[in-house]
């Protein structure tokens, strides 16, 4: 079959002259397969990685500062057989900091119980949160039935609780738990609201026996006069005895701007006011640009691997190229005698690069895509291609034929047709 | 040799020398080289090995450029010609039948004999159907779909000359065309060259057989890279 446009008669030919080694054509097309491939793979697995740290991130609230308690080393506590061990946040950092800074929209206590929530034979451990009104806001939880707490719940002492959506599914499995009532320690509490589960983050508990994980949610005056600021460990021989007034404070900020500034002065602020480093400062933001860096640094690296894998196959490219004018020297004498130009030559030689890279690269992006969704199906790690990846990996891969090819190219095209005709 | 006026003058050498560096001394190949070939003439050029028949093909042949003197394609000179124009003369008006036939493998008769349309600018419309006649011409008709290791020699210096003649060329240059080809093969493929000459095409050829350098209308001897003597074959 002929072939009228020049360009398509080129790579045509180019095929037929690749298919001439077959084995030969294939391995060197494997070598830019796996560097496109591995381009794709790796972005995919960095870009899904950093997204869901962002993720987490991001839950906790950019615009908060928030505050936690942290149980000083053991080392400073005596081997007595009862021990009293009070630490970590008070009211009064909540209320210095609610009267001391401007800028902050409002400053949310937390207190954590350790205990059971109960609901007939049914039981689980999740987070147990005594809290205001004021922490869904913060932190943005979304109400799927009923009601958060309320400040009348609070100024009342209601018994009152919200299930987060995981804990409400293991005690009710079948019933809406809105207005039913369940049991934590010895107290009964009436449901009041369902609010929508988050990520990972919302799991992380102080006591890591969650069966199911998820939050339940009661408010602050409540849960103080139910179970007290003390709680009781019993261990082999001793009780442990710890008094935290507070576990958590979450500062809400109302300009992201004000974040980095309000975190620095509620540093200062506990430094000044609790003689041990019983307390923590977590700045969602800076965690967010933190991660955001190390997004950037793991793309570099990530990105210099690929392109290494990418240039090997681009040397393999031109090893193979370079055989294959030595090898086909006569030809182009032969072509260079019947009229072919040395541009014709260098496009015919660039045009068998590009179409080796080029199918590489097409095959690398289609292994590319499912790698990602391999290892997402096998080792549960979230991946995400992003559109430009495969459209990048692809043009490099091209790009990287037409450069390793040049070389190539150039040679045939400047060889003395004389000596090339006389070449066996 | 009579003067010719310049339409009639298909090629023309005027003090042709080419000179090879061997080390540091210099070997001329071709040593002050003066010749008209006229249009339509049927040469044959002959010499022992090293005489510079080669050479002098492959400077008539526009592959290689004389160190000194000019060579005239049509009555214009190929020095003040780029690569590039070069080539395009190449394609246009030089037909070359090699002694190892030079097809290109990868290509069928058909495509092989349009190679040196291939390169031309714009395709032109009658070229598949004057490759198919002439492929048809040299008793291959019935096999333009084969490739060059299907046919024998001298199917494949069959398929050399059709593309020789493609883009109706001024001069047809055959290099040994019938060195690799057996008695009767060999005088298969000069009976063409015999009916080109007939037609009127310029052909120039070279041989060291001198059987066949005596076909030719003319002959040019070279002796160490001059011109020895030049006869007329009254025979042909």
């Amino acid at each position: 079959m002929i072939i009228r446009s020049p360009f398509l008669r080129t790579v045509r030919l180019g095929i037929s002259s690749l298919l001439l080694h077959k084995l030969r054509a294939f391995l060197t097309t494997l070598g830019v397969l796996f560097g496109v491939a591995s381009v794709i793979a790796m972005l995919a697995v960095g870009e899904g990685a950093s997204e869901s740290a962002q993720e987490q991130i991001r839950q906790l609230g950019s615009q908060n500062v928030i505050l936690r308690s942290v149980k000083p080393p053991e080392d400073q506590q005596s081997n007595q057989d009862v021990r009293v061990l009070a630490y970590g946040l008070t009211d009064s950092d909540r209320l210095r900091i609610e009267n001391t800074y401007p800028g902050v929209r409002s400053v949310i206590p937390v207190m954590q119980v350790p205990e059971e929530v109960r609901k007939g034979t049914r039981v689980c451990r999740p987070r147990v949160l005594c809290t205001r009104s004021d922490y869904r806001e913060a932190t943005g939880r979304v109400i799927y039935e009923g009601r958060f707490l309320s400040e009348l719940d609070e100024s009342l002492e209601e018994p009152a609780c919200v299930l987060s959506y995981e804990v409400a599914r293991h005690l009710f499995p079948f019933s809406s738990p809105v207005g039913e009532s369940i049991r934590i320690g010895g107290e009964y509490l009436e449901v009041v609201g369902v609010v929508l589960p988050r990520g990972p983050v919302g799991q992380v508990s102080i006591d890591s026996s969650t069966e199911v994980g998820g939050d339940l949610f009661l408010p602050l005056s409540a849960g103080r006069r139910m179970f007290g600021t003390t709680q009781v460990k019993m261990r082999s021989g001793s009780r442990d005895i710890t008094e935290v007034e507070l576990h958590e404070i979450i500062v809400d900020v109302r300009k992201a701007a004000d974040v980095p500034m309000i975190a620095d002065a509620c540093r200062a602020m506990l430094i000044r006011e609790h003689n041990d480093k019983d307390w923590e400062v977590i700045v969602p933001l800076e965690l967010l640009l933190r991660a955001e860096e190390t997004k950037r640094i793991f793309n570099i690296v990530l990105g210099s691997i690929a392109g290494i894998s990418l240039l090997v196959g681009g040397i393999g490219i031109m090893n193979v190229m370079l055989a294959t004018v030595t090898e086909r020297t006569r030809e182009i004498g032969i072509r260079r005698a019947l009229g072919a130009k040395r541009k014709d030559i260098v496009i015919q030689f660039l045009v068998e690069t590009t179409v080796l890279s080029g199918c590489g690269g097409l095959a690398g992006v289609a292994l590319g895509l499912i790698i990602p969704a391999i290892v997402e199906a096998t080792a549960d790690m979230p991946t995400i291609v992003t559109p430009q990846a495969p459209a990048l990996a692809f043009g490099i891969s091209v790009g990287i034929g037409v450069v390793f090819g040049l070389y190539p190219a150039w040679r045939a095209a400047n060889m003395d047709p004389v000596e090339a005709l006389r070449h066996e | 040799m009579t003067p010719q006026t310049q339409t009639e003058v298909a090629a023309e050498l005027v003090n042709v020398r080419r000179v090879y560096q061997m080390g540091s001394t210099e070997v001329a190949a071709l040593d002050g080289i003066t010749h008209q070939f006229g249009r339509g003439e049927y040469w044959s050029i002959m010499g022992s090995s090293g005489s510079g028949k080669s050479t002098l093909l492959n400077i008539l042949g526009c592959i290689d450029r004389p160190t000194e003197g000019e060579y005239l394609v049509g009555g214009s000179p190929v020095s003040t010609l780029d690569d590039d124009q070069l080539s395009e003369l190449r394609g246009a008006r030089l037909g070359f039948v090699f002694q190892s036939y030079n097809l290109i493998p990868q290509l069928d008769v058909l495509e092989n004999i349009l190679v040196p349309v291939m390169y031309r600018d714009e395709w032109p419309a009658w070229a598949l159907d004057r490759a198919k006649d002439l492929a048809e011409r040299v008793g291959l008709g019935g096999r333009t779909g084969h490739r060059p290791p299907e046919l024998s020699g001298g199917q494949q210096q069959r398929v050399a000359i059709a593309r020789a003649l493609i883009n109706d060329p001024d001069l047809i240059l055959a290099d040994e065309a019938t060195g690799n080809l057996d008695s009767k093969t060999a005088e298969e493929i000069l009976e063409v060259f015999d009916e080109l000459h007939a037609e009127g095409k310029t052909i120039l050829l070279v041989t060291h057989e001198r059987s066949i350098g005596l076909r030719a209308e003319l002959t040019m001897k070279l002796v160490d890279g001059r011109i020895d003597e030049v006869v007329e074959n009254r025979s042909s």
